[in-house]
């Protein structure tokens, strides 16, 4: 990782098929410089829609059924779906408990 | 680990059962919601006290009068207060709270309204408190040790950067200093669900995760099953969680749990407001996710320092325990920063490591201890807000 370069993405988990938007203004097509903590491991990501920071991005493509995993355990079902890079909120995810 | 901080200090008030307070509040403490006026026209009267005045007391029974009783009597009793006036409406239930409090040998004192009416009563409790404020102030501060702080937490307003950041920064201080012979406590029954089974097996003892399991099936069956009109989906989440990005129950648990670190075990379940009683270490609060409400509990439980990670900027406070703040969220510390006591946001910057965040929180806990007020504390914030089970009678 270069010096001075920050992260737009955090990944808890190795595991997880999400990361979490960690600047202000992301904007779609921005090539993102993605830390997974576990390992301190990066890789890159091009976003594909404007998303808020906090909020969740696919890392591949998720389908309507599909197990969200964020550190590395299960944390909701989608229930629409998402390409590799969109947004993963409520509108197309869901919890399993109530 | 950066420093060892288990042989530092701080500057605090040694009580007479032995308990160490940061603060030294001389409080007026009402038994119930009528007698409130009574207790802010003495705190009123004399400077340097507070009332903590609130909105029950009366009519409760069972269960929901016996947490009642705990969290005023654990408010009076908690270390950072120096003596209690307590004002009832009547002679009865305000010697309950008296007897409870004069246990730990601080100076205590009981009025009641009925037949003497808010003057004569406010007269009499303003002399007391007059008497008590002065000896307070007198009282000097001696060197104790850190670990002899009890020290709670609870976030708020979480988002994922909570998970990322200032939950785990939490977490690191206690595994840094429960080993040592600190008192922690966590709690949150609702919002352990969809980790429930992490949490059970962070328990130290088989006994304590049959108890958490049993505390957290409880409030499934008892409250959420009895009163939920369609899901909880409109609430945990709350709307605050997911405009900062949680969509879940599960991720917002997950997030949570961060607090008690890695290597962290709690090793004993308490009902709320209720003092551990089986040593130093980790205890789980039978509570609600509620900020006022739990850190009122748990300030009524005897901790004397909350730790507060918030990701969209909870601004919650309590009367007499200082709350510290701990964010990560950068949007939040350009937006609001004067809520906040310590900035991790480069955590998500990958500047700062949870292991130097979990220093400078430390570092922030001595600092509160020895006098520094929190941004809460100087913002006027005191939230007291008691738990009720069921409906008055």
């Amino acid at each position: 990782m270069t010096a001075n370069t920050h992260p737009q993405l955090l990944v808890h988990d190795k595991a997880d098929n999400v990361g979490v938007v960690v600047v202000e203004g992301l904007t779609a097509g921005t090539d993102m410089l993605c830390v997974c903590t576990e390992d301190n491991s990066d890789f890159r990501l091009t976003a594909k829609a404007d998303i808020p920071i906090g909020h969740k991005v696919a890392l591949g493509d998720l389908k309507a059924g599909d197990t969200v995993i964020k550190y590395g355990e299960d944390i909701g079902k989608m229930v629409g779906s998402a390409e590799t890079g969109g947004h993963v909120h409520t509108h197309n995810m869901k919890t399993k408990r109530w | 680990m950066a420093f060892d901080f288990s042989q530092d200090t701080v500057k605090a008030w040694r009580r007479e059962n032995g308990r160490v307070g940061v603060r030294n509040h001389v409080v007026i403490l009402p038994v119930d919601d009528i007698s409130n006026a009574a207790c802010e026209a003495v705190a009123n009267n004399v400077k340097g006290t507070m009332a903590i005045p609130h909105a029950y007391g009366r009519l409760q029974f069972g269960e929901d009068l016996d947490l009642h009783f705990r969290t005023i009597i654990g408010t009076g009793a908690n270390p950072n207060v120096a003596a209690v006036v307590v004002i009832g409406i009547e002679p009865e239930w305000t010697k309950i709270i008296v007897d409870g409090i004069a246990k730990t040998g601080k100076p205590v004192e009981g009025f009641w309204i009925e037949q003497n009416g808010d003057f004569e009563t406010i007269r009499r409790a303003s002399w007391k408190a007059k008497e008590y404020v002065q000896w307070a102030s007198e009282l000097q501060k001696e060197d104790c040790p850190i670990t002899d702080l009890w020290v709670s937490t609870k976030c708020g307003e979480s988002d994922t950067t909570t998970g990322l950041s200032s939950c785990p920064t939490v977490g690191n201080m206690y595994d840094k200093l429960l080993p040592h012979g600190l008192y922690g406590v966590f709690g949150e029954t609702s919002e352990i669900t969809g980790a429930e089974h992490i949490c059970e097996k962070r328990a130290a003892n088989p006994e304590a995760a049959a108890k958490f399991m049993k505390t957290w099936q409880a409030y499934q069956d008892d409250v959420i099953e009895q009163f939920k009109t369609s899901d909880l989906s409109d609430s945990q989440p709350t709307k605050g969680n997911i405009l900062g990005g949680l969509s879940t129950i599960e991720e917002k648990a997950l997030g949570n749990l961060e607090k008690i670190g890695r290597t962290s075990t709690y090793i004993d379940v308490l009902e709320p407001a209720e003092a551990p009683a089986k040593g130093p270490g980790l205890y789980f609060m039978d509570s609600s996710s509620a900020a006022a409400e739990c850190v009122t509990l748990m300030a009524a439980g005897g901790y004397v320092i909350h730790t507060f990670p918030t990701g969209q900027g909870n601004v919650v406070g309590n009367p007499i325990v200082p709350v510290i703040k701990i964010s990560g969220n950068p949007r939040t510390l350009r937006t609001m920063s004067e809520h906040i006591d310590v900035d991790v946001t480069g955590v998500l910057r990958r500047d700062m490591t949870i292991d130097q965040a979990g220093d400078t929180l430390i570092e922030m806990i001595k600092r509160t201890a020895n006098g520094r007020l929190t941004a809460a504390e100087a913002l006027g914030h005191r939230e007291f807000s008691m738990t009720k089970l069921y409906r008055s009678a």
